[in-house]
């Protein structure tokens, strides 16, 4: 039987499109420093560290966890370096709680980050290769397609990308550490922002953001902190090739597999009645609608309709980013931890303005790379 | 002391927050015997995919196994000219090294006789016109240019044929 485990610290930095007041060294250990201060605990107390950032081409830096050992605490400790494209944030913090439902370790802190000023990610994704035409334009360009083919198929109208856009935006005003506080929001500035991707606009996509990420898991026998421990009810990774034939890329199985998996040890049947509140991994607009089919909150066809109905507003049924979410605060590699981070506060009651009361049982979610990567937990109040 | 003073000077310039360092990165490509069949076709103004044996699926570009039945692709498969444009977005984007002028229209090109499709710049229409299910042609470089490499398309183009039902796509989406 595998060892309970909980989330007793978190930490993170004010996302900003540029943090040139810290090396990615600073940055890192600022959340740690954080993370710690939350469990009540000093770098001493920690077993392991493990650290995820996107692809390292990113920022130029190749394994960069080998100098950002001693900025955490880790000379010395076990340190291990996740690598899942954009979810790896979220498949970090699940290697970081698999040392301690196995037993190997008691506290470890897990780490993930982006700096993304000193990097170029539409680069770094758009290198040409001899197999492939030279017209991929970042991942807006990827994810274009995908989005227009969601609209085909749902008929969904399009306007639903820009309430999308709104609702996390507005949200983000609650959240201090969000990168992006447009105060004054609305439809018609989404309307009215620039075309980048056609059918996506600037304001339907992510920022470019600097920032990090910290947890502090422990086993049930070490906890600590100052708040009661978010305890972990269920936790998959799923992946799937980029190219095969009749690969659904509007709804992954991949995506669907990896919520099955968490559901059925979390207990959950019914996600939007069960789950109190979400952080998925929304970088454009219409990915809400498009998870929310795949995470099985409404029936295929449906999520557009739960999107515009305000069910997943701050005040709605099942409230889906409150923090602001990917939309608001960019960091890739610190964007997937941030869902399960958030997720974790809003269990220990901790979220403060964007704080859901009563939240009990929630879900984080962040995918990847050509939306082939997969993670999730579920965490709750209860000890599982 | 004159080491004292330095770092006075040092200190009202305030730190070095951003060193710009540019780094080339020159690398050669090995494509494997399934990749080279592609880029060698691509030499001579053909497409060539493989069909996986077990489920019957043609691939292109294959890259030699079947990524369902984990199997080898042995079958070359001629593929034809024209396809149909499965999705699409157009591009609005300025980067760092983009060779195409915006706005470009970046599409899925499900070519006829393959079950996968791949990315293609469609070109000899307005971008505002583009839609989901248009018929399309390659249009190659001149013989005497032909490499083994997908800049061989310069771009797809209309071919003038009826738009394809979405039924007939919809599971390639
Ligand atoms: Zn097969």
């Amino acid at each position: 039987m595998a060892e309970r485990c909980a989330v007793i610290g978190v930490g993170q930095t004010h996302h900003k499109a540029k943090r040139d007041d810290v090396s990615i060294a600073g940055l890192v250990r600022e959340a740690a420093k954080m993370a710690l201060a939350d469990a009540d605990l000093t770098w001493t107390d920690i077993d392991a560290v493990v650290i995820g950032k996107a692809p390292d081409m990113f920022e130029g830096n190749m394994m960069p966890e080998l100098y950002l050992a001693p900025a955490l605490g880790a000379v010395g400790k076990p340190m291990f370096r996740v690598h899942t494209a954009g979810s790896v944030g979220g498949s970090t913090a699940l290697v970081a709680a698999h040392l301690i439902s196995s037993g190997i370790h008691k506290r470890v802190l897990t780490v993930a980050y982006e700096k993304q000023s000193d990097s170029d990610a539409m680069w770094a994704l758009s290198v040409p290769q001899p197999f492939a035409a030279p017209l991929l334009a970042g991942a807006g360009g990827y994810f274009a397609p995908h989005i227009r083919a969601y609209m085909r198929r749902s008929g969904a109208p399009e306007y639903i990308g820009r309430m999308v856009a709104v609702k996390d935006r507005r949200n983000a005003m609650r959240n201090p550490y969000a990168h992006l506080h447009i105060a004054d929001i609305d439809m018609k500035m989404v309307e009215e922002s620039m075309m980048l991707w056609d059918p996506l606009r600037y304001l339907e996509a992510c920022p470019s953001s600097d920032g990090a990420a910290a947890m502090v898991l422990s086993s049930e026998d070490a906890l600590s902190g100052q708040y009661p421990p978010a305890w972990i009810h269920g936790m998959a990774m799923r992946s799937e090739p980029t190219m095969f034939a009749g690969r659904d890329q509007v709804n992954p199985r991949a995506g669907r597999d990896c919520s099955a998996d968490v559901y059925a040890q979390a207990g959950i049947t019914d996600p939007r009645r069960q789950i109190d509140v979400a952080e998925v991994y929304v970088p454009f607009s219409w990915y809400e609608p498009m998870w929310l089919e795949n995470l099985g909150f409404c029936d295929l066809g449906d999520g557009w309709k739960l999107t515009e109905s305000g069910a997943t507003a701050f005040d709605g049924d099942i409230p889906w980013n409150t923090s602001g979410g990917v939309l608001s605060s960019n960091p890739i590699g610190a964007s997937g931890m941030l869902r399960f981070l958030e997720v974790a506060m809003q269990v220990r009651g901790q979220a403060g303005e964007h704080q859901i009361g009563g939240a009990r049982v929630a879900l984080g979610q962040a995918y990847g790379g050509g939306s082939q990567f997969f993670s999730m937990w579920v965490v709750g109040s209860d000890k599982p | 002391m004159a080491d004292r003073d330095d770092t006075a000077a040092a200190g009202d310039l305030g730190p070095v927050t951003t060193l710009a360092t540019p780094i080339r990165l020159d690398f050669e490509f090995t494509p494997g015997v399934a990749q080279s069949r592609f880029l060698r076709g691509l030499e001579r103004g053909r497409f060539i995919g493989q069909r996986c044996p077990k489920c019957g699926m043609v691939y292109v570009p294959s890259r030699g196994s079947c990524p369902t039945d984990g199997v080898p692709t042995t079958e070359d498969v001629e593929l034809a000219n024209v396809g149909t444009v499965t999705t699409y977005c157009v591009v609005n984007v300025p980067f760092a090294g983009q060779s195409i002028e915006i706005p470009y229209i970046c599409a899925q090109v499900l070519l006829d006789g393959a079950n996968i499709s791949f990315m293609g710049l469609i070109q000899e229409i307005p971008a505002d016109q583009i839609r989901m299910g248009m018929r399309v042609e390659a249009v190659w470089v001149d013989p005497d240019r032909l490499t083994p490499s997908l800049a061989s398309v310069r771009y797809f183009r209309p071919n003038g044929e009826p738009d394809a039902d979405y039924e007939s796509f919809k599971e390639y989406l």
